[in-house]
């Protein structure tokens, strides 16, 4: 369970928890109390009194997206061992302190960032707040608890992407789509990568990105501010500032001509595609069409991928739209489908590509589009349910640029208008911004 | 060193004892039966303007007939396809024109209908969930998308490694107990079955004498018994008799089932038949595999396999407690060569459990993540709306979140010896392999080297 990287959910499940909260909250400058500490660190604090819990979340703007050439999946190894202990706690301390407080504790590593978090009873707080700011600059691996972590990684990459076709497909998707951007290569790591990481790789990358000001601490539930503030001066608050982390600047030269990759395995058994085109991010404008455009194509059991290749024709057996709307620099809109049995690849390429020539035929009309914001804007006051989504949607917002984002969300969606889908279309889905990724089971006769 | 680190966390970690138990000292919901015999159950939580409901039918995966194996999620599913005046299309659009959502399926002791949807939508909401209880259509259809949909989910289950080795676990050790295959059924029971079938388990059990309705969010006792009694006022009671399937027989000796796949990971179920939910050593049971391996990273299984010899990326062990006794099982996976070491290290770990039973720190520790991590089961509507309606459908009673920390906190090093010497069977276990056999090369398991192993 624990120290998951998330990019597994954001790409191949991206229509699971994350998105469920990450685009829409009801968060107004108001309720977040916002403070800088002396050395750097940022604060944001959410009272939310709904159940005597809290979260508290430790974001680094660090992701696999600052790793050097040759080390990928040195952040998420590092995430690992965050857990491996300091001089204070020391090994295996971390988890077993937060839970016998009756505490849940994991952690996550994404392209763009790294977060840490403890979900608990509201009366112990204090206890999350010690240990990670203890954990912040004190953390003692030595060269054998590397290795070991390092393994447990490896297994982690057998598990969840060499034995996992679908997943492998994305990864070699992403490998080809970017020519440049480190966004090709896995949060993961690759395993020839991960075979020839070093300590002391890790002992520079921790020096030169845990650092307070790198970081942004969120507490989010049954919260006292003036009680917490003075509880946070003194753990965190303690933390040496260090010298800012170098800031990498990266463009991706656009797509001059269609990729394909074709992928055979021997134990898959549905062939699966997805067409995958480079668009921009939020704050860019062209950010909110194409979260509804990705609603209109397969949100729910109404949307028009659902309900003519599921559906009407069962030409699928699941249909995907996913784009990340939160992104450092601009990433991929997957479109995908896995065929029910039976249905060969080429069929499912041929109707995700007439999926898209639809939208330009037979433009979404104001029902599909009213339809999309209104589970837009549901989402947004479901994703309340959770003080642990709240906090991980300021943490995400904070860490990619600023928690303020989150209030232009809502408005940006609710202006949308048929105009703006169709010129998202024309802009971003040509053949040439295009990347097909084609899942073969080996067994498969073509 | 050591004595000042345990001092600090002494200092920290017990400062408040055993955590938030406090939270509960209120009523946590309400609950009444209507005349129809539905019973209602409602936490009113005004903060957020949604709804969350859950109706649970005992209609489960269990009650499937031996030659219709898949009917009861059949069932459950093709509610929503259609009824009689209103097709799928129709009820898809008009529930999430409103940004709401509803799904239902088969558990495998219930059926479950759930719905999501913003407060002044729960008229709309209602009034498709009363017709698709009370006037589905199960039209053919219908069915055979259904049914088509399922052999698929079936299908792709034969890609995933852990579905293969679960699924072939589950089949061994249930034989011919419903638990034996997942809720989708199987091949066979899904082409034999027609829709009178289908019809029948609807009429046969979609009472609501045998079914319970959960509520959570801006609703209050008083105003969802009307709602709801408005509703689904015609919705009939008749006497239901549920099949009671027989225990399968224990595992009498150690076997073992390989499943070859070309991939890089042997993936592992150790295990045998564990217990009900309602035996009453389910709390000690608790305590005990928490420390063993159903207590994330500081379990004895993670510590061991993954954190000191880096084996693994995760390791469980998990009873699974329904209304039948379910299964005990370690899973593990971990590259194909290291299968052995693994195999060799779970049987390790569990023969110094019987021995030396545990400390007295790793029992305080259990009891106090156990309690102290209950208020973090209902700390969002719709976590409460699943554990209130598992309460119900295992007759746990609505004092249950006050109760479960007594029952927990009433656990003894002793009782824990004694329940895993009683449930916990080194000697007599089922193993079941998948991965790529040639470089897996099982074979450090003493008791087995005599058996011949199944080959799948």
């Amino acid at each position: 369970m624990n120290r998951f990287i998330f990019i597994g959910l954001l790409l191949f499940l991206g229509f699971l928890l994350l998105d469920l909260g990450s685009r829409s909250l009801a968060l107004d400058s108001r309720s977040v109390f916002e403070t800088t500490l002396a050395n750097g660190l940022k604060v944001l604090l959410l009272e939310n009194r709904k159940a005597p819990v809290v979260s508290v979340q430790v974001w680094y703007n660090v992701g696999s997206r600052e790793e050097p050439l040759g080390k990928s999946g040195l952040t998420h190894l590092g995430e690992h061992l965050m857990f491996r202990g300091t001089a204070r706690y020391g090994p295996k301390m971390f988890s077993r302190v937060i839970q016998k407080n009756g505490g849940q504790d994991n952690a996550f590593t994404s392209r763009d960032y790294t977060a840490y978090y403890s979900n608990l009873a509201a009366d112990r707080i204090a206890i999350p707040l010690e240990l990670e700011a203890d954990r912040m600059t004190n953390l003692l691996v030595d060269e054998q608890k590397f290795r070991t972590e390092l393994q447990v990684v490896q297994e982690e990459r057998r598990l969840r992407i060499k034995d996992d076709p679908v997943a492998s497909l994305y990864e070699e998707i992403n490998a080809v789509a970017f020519k440049s951007h480190p966004y090709q290569r896995p949060v993961i790591g690759w395993m020839e990568d991960l075979e020839t990481l070093a300590h002391r790789d890790f002992q520079e990358f921790y020096k030169t990105y845990y650092r307070p000001g790198n970081a942004v601490l969120v507490v989010a539930g049954d919260l006292q501010r003036e009680t917490l503030l003075p509880l946070i001066e003194k753990t965190f608050g303690r933390v040496a500032a260090g010298s800012p982390p170098p800031r990498i600047q990266v463009k991706e030269p656009p797509q001059e001509a269609q990729k394909r990759v074709v992928l055979q395995r021997p134990e898959a058994r549905l062939p699966y595609v997805a067409l995958a085109f480079h668009v921009p991010a939020f704050p860019h404008p062209d950010a909110f069409p194409l979260e509804v455009m990705s609603h209109i194509l397969a949100g729910g059991k109404s949307s028009r991928m659902y309900r003519k290749m599921v559906y009407e024709e069962q030409l699928a057996l699941e249909v995907d739209a996913d784009f990340p709307f939160n992104s450092k620099d601009p990433h991929l809109f997957y479109l995908a489908a896995q065929a029910m049995p039976g249905k060969t690849p080429e069929a499912i390429e041929r109707r995700l590509q007439e999926e898209l020539l639809e939208w330009e035929r037979r433009p979404p009309d104001p029902e599909e589009i009213e339809r999309a914001k209104n589970r837009i804007e549901a989402g947004f006051i479901f994703s309340q349910d959770s003080i642990f989504s709240q906090a991980m949607i300021l943490g995400k917002y904070q860490t990619l640029g600023d928690w303020r984002g989150i209030e232009q969300f809502l408005p940006g969606i609710r202006t949308v208008t048929q105009d703006d889908l169709l010129r998202v279309y024309r802009t971003y889905f040509k053949s040439g911004n295009r990347t097909i990724g084609v899942l073969i089971p080996a067994g498969l006769s073509r | 060193m050591m004595t000042k680190v345990l001092l600090m966390l002494l200092s920290l970690a017990l400062a408040p004892s055993l955590a938030s138990t406090s939270a509960f000292s209120g009523e946590i919901a309400r609950k009444t039966t209507l005349p129809n015999g539905l019973t209602l159950i409602v936490a009113e939580r005004p903060q957020l303007p949604t709804v969350h409901l859950q109706v649970t039918i005992r209609a489960g995966a269990a009650a499937d007939p031996t030659e219709r194996r898949g009917v009861a999620n059949l069932t459950a599913e093709t509610l929503l396809q259609g009824t009689t005046t209103q097709e799928a299309q129709t009820i898809n659009r008009r529930i999430e024109a409103v940004g709401g959502s509803i799904n239902s399926g088969a558990d495998r002791d219930f059926a479950t209908i759930g719905l999501s949807v913003l407060k002044k939508d729960l008229g709309l909401g209602l009034e498709i969930l009363a017709d698709v209880l009370m006037h589905p259509l199960f039209s053919e259809q219908e069915l055979a998308r259904k049914v088509a949909e399922m052999k698929a989910r079936l299908h792709r289950m034969e890609e995933e490694p852990r579905q293969v080795v679960q699924l072939a676990f589950a089949e061994k050790l249930f034989g011919s107990h419903p638990y034996a295959h997942p809720v989708e059924g199987t091949l066979k029971g899904l082409e034999a079955i027609r829709r009178s079938d289908v019809q029948g388990f609807y009429e046969a059990f979609y009472r609501p004498n045998n079914a319970a309705i959960t509520i959570v969010g801006q609703v209050s006792l008083e105003e969802a018994v009307s709602r709801v009694s408005k509703a689904l006022e015609n919705w009939k009671p008749v006497p239901v008799r549920r099949p009671s399937p027989t225990t399968p027989p224990a595992v009498r000796a150690p076997q073992v089932v390989k499943i070859d796949r070309p991939i890089s990971q042997a993936n592992l179920i150790w295990g045998h038949l564990g217990i009900a939910r309602s035996n009453p050593d389910y709390y000690a049971l608790q305590v005990m595999n928490y420390i063993l391996g159903g207590g994330g990273f500081v379990s004895r299984l993670m510590d061991q396999i993954r954190d000191n010899l880096g084996l693994t990326y995760g390791i469980y062990s998990h009873f699974n407690a329904l209304e039948y006794p379910g299964s005990f099982v370690i899973s593990v996976e971990t590259q194909n060569q290291n299968t052995n070491r693994a195999v060799s290290e779970i049987r390790k770990e569990i023969r110094r459990y019987l021995e030396k039973g545990v400390t007295e720190t790793e029992l305080a520790e259990a009891k106090a993540y156990l309690t102290g991590s209950f208020p973090l089961r209902m700390d969002t509507n719709a976590k409460t709306v699943r554990l209130l309606s598992a309460m119900e459908i295992y007759g746990l009673g609505l004092d249950y979140p006050e109760k479960y920390p007594q029952w927990i906190n009433g656990v003894t090093a002793e009782e824990v010896l004694r329940v895993a010497r009683k449930y916990l069977h080194p000697e007599q276990f089922l193993l079941v392999v998948a991965g790529d056999q040639k470089e897996i090369a099982l074979q450090d398991v003493p008791e087995i080297r005599d058996q011949k192993p199944e080959v799948r």
